[in-house]
């Protein structure tokens, strides 16, 4: 059977095709879907196996970066997308689509009650867009996603945002969210140390360095670091420079693990 | 002068047929027609003929088709010497578009006729390029203007039904810190000007979707009063989808933004020099940006292309709808019939506003009877806005209705050919001296000051507020590897199922144009060129974009024909010929004319991505060897420039010695024989060394003595000559002999002087032996980054 993932699009986004063909090149048929359609009911979630936000600006960001995408899923299909989370459907949000999954209340935690948003993606420190390639760390060993990623492996993407800040709401620390398991990726220097909010190495000014989180039970994820433009060798800032490559990038293996993680566990 | 007619809308008959020499100045001034009086005089003899006076929606369409902007009056008139005798007639089929054809390259698909100039790709795929300019509205708002200038281009790709691929800006600012107790009232301070010019065009970018790979920034006293604005976007399509077969009784539609007042008289805005009161009184021209609209545009014209369900698309740009209408009528050497209440607008407007209003984010669109339903759904799943405004017609007329009024009834050949001008150039070479200096003593501070200048300094932390790899397909960026270094061109691989990829560079060299505008035009032709090839660019196809004061001063105008000239010249020497281009004239301000510039954007292709050459050091004990001569050519350099001089020996380009450079490195990258690859430009041997190296975690060391050069025997002048059809090369060790033996065979000056080290220091001696640079490679990457602050 085909694995079929659905990348959601609104306007403004538009890091939907390199999604997809990141998906086609882990084996998986993407489906890019028009925000409308889903509200419309016209397609269904539930015959996808994995949901994908994708990057860019949906409706231009205004109030907040996400927040009128988060709100037309909110009002039409928060009950059938918090079904589709906890019956352990992939979830993937990349920088526009953590944004929302933020400001949807489903990351950072999905098992509640409560829908209003624990978390924010706040305007970068430096208060510029920043496009540049950042060094992650992986911290999390029950995040589906990571399946192909070790702990001790620095793996490289580049962020592009200028909201990508994260922050938590009151009553809530890091340090719990870190030992539940539910961050996955810290910026970190090259030689993998922590960045300890050192510019330009966490690029935003997030708490604890967190690049991306995901939700209890490790099936959402969210992050401001783009693996769909980190999923040949050739989209490396340096190809040219370093002969040993070949093939893939550290992108390419979240896009695996997703994938994996549906075959054996989903299908 | 002017009677309102009792309707229920605003609409005047300007008595034209009365009218004398003085009231025709007084129409054309009050209506903002920005016409003269021969050419009020040849409206006044088409309304006399007809027996009629025109409405005032009438003479503003006269108004915006012959617009400088549209028109191009100055590059299609006749230019007379003092004498009276002719220079130039006609320069842009006489000098630019006859290269071309000349030239007559078979993968040139579509030249100086459409919205963007087209090139073959693939066999499947075309590649579209345009770029232009947004000046003047850049002055008035930096932000708003830079943004609508990348909104504009990025619609002309879409107008030859391309998909967007690649943005390109080219800026030109006063210096930084300039006084501001010296700004004339009006005039904007460079940095407030760069600050609003760099968020709008990565606002507009990023929210788009486009990747901003390509660009330079020039600073210079020449732009203080006229900041300069290009922007350029690189489009791909499939070719059988190059679609323009209107017919007559295809309806025309509008799609995208509703109109609004803003834009109004953005094209006569353009054709007009800048004044103290600009900011108020030409406000409304400048228009507002909403990236989103454009990226529902995008995705809807791309399904309408992709089912093949419009007949021919433009977009709406200088002279909205008017312009529009009546160029795509002309098209089909047929007309059109128009009615303008059913548009859909932002606000009440006069009928002579909703004409002409430039508002952003439209698109005009033929569309067959059949089609329209289908249109009409694919339009609405994207969240636009859709009118049908008309219907196209077999005869020559451009007839316009507001509520079945006619309004406009005009002929589509006379709206298009303004009477010929004729204009005086004077070209009177200035009359500068070469300086004369004692050879300074430190070297190493003389490279660390002319690295730091902002002409040349790192541009990282602009690029990096440009989002340069979203698309996925960036595969040689603007920032290169860990140090940001900088790439001579960028590649985008467009295609999933091909390596191919196009090739993205520019040349920019105003500061030439002090000394001598033809030699100017050579060098940005060339640069551009040696950039493109440096990274493994080829089958290079160019575009011109001119930004020149007043063509109706003699001098100015003496200037562009020399630069015109050479274009020819250089365009036909190189095999490389001009795809698309736009002038900008009118750059004027209280401080004076624009530094007159011309920018060159070069596209070429490389079969394989993988095979690109970036510029960083890439092992140490490898060879580096400079192709090419250095001459004693500093004139408009960076390094006299920051000695306070200017000079007399501004570089010149010699073709042939130039070419075997080019393919030489052409075949060098082929055969596997390149590491790195930088070409020389400002600051010559010193920064190309330097950044090569700074790019890297290597240094180098570089012996000046072996450097092949003619007439110079200063090492600041070895080092920082600027010589043209030069490139720096690092060599794989075991290909050196083979390396040679190819520069031999073609005839190519090189020389090997020095090598990759593993110290990270560059190190150079000098002519006679002794060391004249040590400096370590953090230093030279400090000085650097940190040169341009802003």
């Amino acid at each position: 059977m085909v694995i079929r993932i659905l990348i959601l699009r609104a306007p403004g986004t538009n890091c939907d095709e390199e999604t997809a063909r990141a998906l086609r090149e882990v084996g998986a048929e993407a489906c890019i879907v028009h925000t409308n359609k889903l509200l419309s009911n016209e397609v269904d979630l539930f015959s996808y196996h994995g949901l994908v936000l994708p990057g860019g600006f949906s409706y231009g960001d205004r109030v907040r970066a996400g927040a009128i995408w988060a709100s037309k899923l909110k009002s039409r299909l928060m009950e059938k997308l918090m079904e589709y989370a906890l019956n352990g459907n992939p979830i993937l949000g990349i920088c526009n689509g953590f944004q929302a999954l933020i400001e949807l209340g489903v990351l950072p935690f999905t098992r509640r009650t409560d829908l209003n948003p624990k978390a924010a993606l706040a305007p970068n420190i430096s208060s510029k867009f920043e496009a540049r390639w950042v060094y992650l760390k992986c911290h999390s060993n029950t995040c589906i996603f990571t399946r192909y990623i070790d702990v001790n492996e620095v793996p490289r993407m580049p962020v592009a945002h200028s909201e990508g800040r994260f922050i938590l709401g009151e009553g809530l620390s890091g340090e719990e969210l870190s030992k539940r398991g539910q961050v996955v990726f810290k910026y970190v220097k090259a030689n993998g140390a922590p960045a300890n909010s050192e510019y330009p190495f966490n690029p935003n000014g997030s708490m604890f360095d967190i690049a991306g989180i995901c939700n209890e039970d490790g099936n959402v994820l969210g992050l401001m670091p783009h693996p769909e433009r980190a999923v040949y060798d050739w989209q490396l800032p340096d190809y040219t420079s370093v002969r040993r490559y070949s093939g893939h990038a550290d992108g390419w293996r979240i896009f695996k693990s997703m994938i994996e993680y549906i075959e054996e566990e989903i299908r | 002068m002017y009677n309102k007619l009792p309707l229920p809308f605003e609409l005047y008959e300007v008595d034209i047929l009365k009218a004398s020499e003085e009231d025709l100045l007084k129409i054309s001034s009050e209506m903002g027609l920005n016409l003269n009086l021969n050419e009020m005089k040849a409206v006044k003899e088409f309304f006399v003929k007809r027996g009629r006076n025109p409405t005032d929606v009438e003479l503003q369409t006269i108004g915006q088709l012959w617009s400088e902007h549209c028109r191009h009056k100055v590059f299609k008139g006749l230019i007379v010497n003092d004498e009276g005798k002719i220079v130039a007639d006609n320069m842009l089929k006489n000098f630019i578009a006859r290269a071309t054809e000349e030239i007559n390259a078979p993968w040139v698909l579509s030249f100086l006729e459409d919205n963007a100039g087209i090139v073959d790709f693939t066999d499947e795929h075309a590649i579209a390029v345009k770029v232009e300019t947004h000046n003047h509205p850049s002055a008035i708002d930096p932000f708003g203007g830079a943004a609508t200038g990348i909104g504009g281009v990025i619609r002309d790709v879409l107008g030859v039904w391309a998909k967007p691929i690649a943005l390109i800006d080219v800026l030109c600012f006063g210096p930084l810190d300039y006084p501001y107790d010296k700004l004339p009232k009006g005039v904007k301070h460079p940095r407030y000007i760069m600050r609003g010019v760099v968020a709008g065009i990565g606002h507009y970018g990023n929210n788009f979707g486009t990747p901003t790979t390509t660009g330079a920034i020039c600073f210079d006293e020449g732009y203080v009063g006229n900041v300069v604005v290009y922007a350029g976007c690189v489009g791909i399509l499939p070719k059988p989808k190059y679609i323009r077969r209107v017919k007559p009784g295809d309806y025309i539609l509008v799609i995208g933004n509703k109109t609004g007042r803003d834009g109004i008289h953005g094209a006569t805005f353009a054709s007009a020099d800048l004044r103290e009161d600009s900011e108020v009184s030409s406000r409304p021209a400048v228009q507002i940006p909403d990236p989103i609209e454009e990226e529902k545009l995008k995705r809807a014209i791309l399904r309408i292309r992709d089912e093949e369900l419009g007949s021919g698309i433009t977009d709406l740009g200088g002279g909205g709808l008017a312009v529009a209408v009546v160029e795509m009528a002309d098209r089909i050497k047929g007309g059109a019939t128009v009615w303008l209440d059913k548009l859909h607008l932002r606000e009440k407007m006069s009928p002579w506003e909703i004409w002409i209003s430039e508002s952003q984010e439209r698109m005009l669109m033929g569309v067959p009877k059949d089609n329209l339903e289908k249109v009409l759904k694919i339009v609405n799943e994207e969240e636009l806005e859709c009118s049908v405004i008309g219907r196209f017609e077999d005869d020559n007329r451009v007839r316009v209705f507001f509520n079945d009024y006619l309004i406009v009834d005009l002929d589509v050949s006379f709206l298009l050919s303004p009477p010929k001008i004729v204009r005086k150039a004077r070209w009177i070479p200035p009359n500068y001296d070469e300086p004369s200096f004692p050879e300074p003593e430190n070297l190493n501070d003389e490279l660390l000051r002319v690295l730091s200048s902002p002409n040349i300094a790192s541009r990282e932390n602009i690029i990096r507020t440009y989002d340069h790899e979203v698309q996925g397909n960036t595969a040689l960026k603007p920032l290169h590897g860990e140090h940001g270094g900088p790439n001579d061109a960028s590649i985008v691989k467009p295609l999933d199922r091909s390596w191919k990829g196009v090739v993205i560079s520019v040349g920019l060299k105003p500061q030439y144009s002090k000394i001598d505008p033809y030699w100017m035009a050579a060098s940005s032709i060339e640069e551009a060129l040696r950039n493109n090839i440096a990274v493994g660019g080829r089958r290079i196809a160019i575009l011109d974009n001119f930004t020149w004061g007043n063509p109706e001063k003699p001098d100015r105008l003496g200037q562009l024909v020399e630069a015109v000239k050479a274009c020819y010249d250089f365009s036909k020497a190189f095999n490389t010929p001009f795809i698309s281009g736009k002038d900008s004239l009118y750059n004027e301000s209280p401080l004076g004319p624009v530094l007159p510039t011309l920018l060159i954007t070069a596209i070429g292709i490389i079969p394989d991505i993988r095979k690109a050459v970036s510029l960083d050091l890439k092992s140490p004990k490898n060879p580096l060897y400079l192709l090419g001569l250095t001459r004693l050519e500093l004139g408009a350099s960076e390094y006299y420039r920051l000695k306070g001089f200017i000079g007399k020996s501004v570089p010149k380009v010699y073709v042939n010695e130039s070419r075997k450079a080019m393919e030489c490195v052409t075949k060098a990258i082929d055969r596997g024989y390149v590491r790195a690859c930088h070409d020389l430009s400002e600051g010559g041997l010193g920064v190309a060394i330097a950044e090569m190296a700074l790019s890297s975690n290597y240094g180098a060391v570089v012996d000046l003595s072996r450097v092949r050069r003619e007439g110079v025997s200063r090492n600041d002048l070895v080092l920082f000559s600027e010589s043209n059809g030069r490139f720096l090369l690092e060599i794989e060790k075991k290909s050196a002999s083979e390396f040679e033996k190819l520069a031999r065979d073609l005839g190519c000056t090189y020389s090997k002087i020095g090598e990759v080290s593993s110290d990270g220091s560059l190190v150079v001696s000098g002519i006679n032996g002794e060391i004249v640079i040590d400096l370590p490679i953090s230093e030279i990457r400090r000085a650097w980054k940190e040169g341009l602050k802003w």
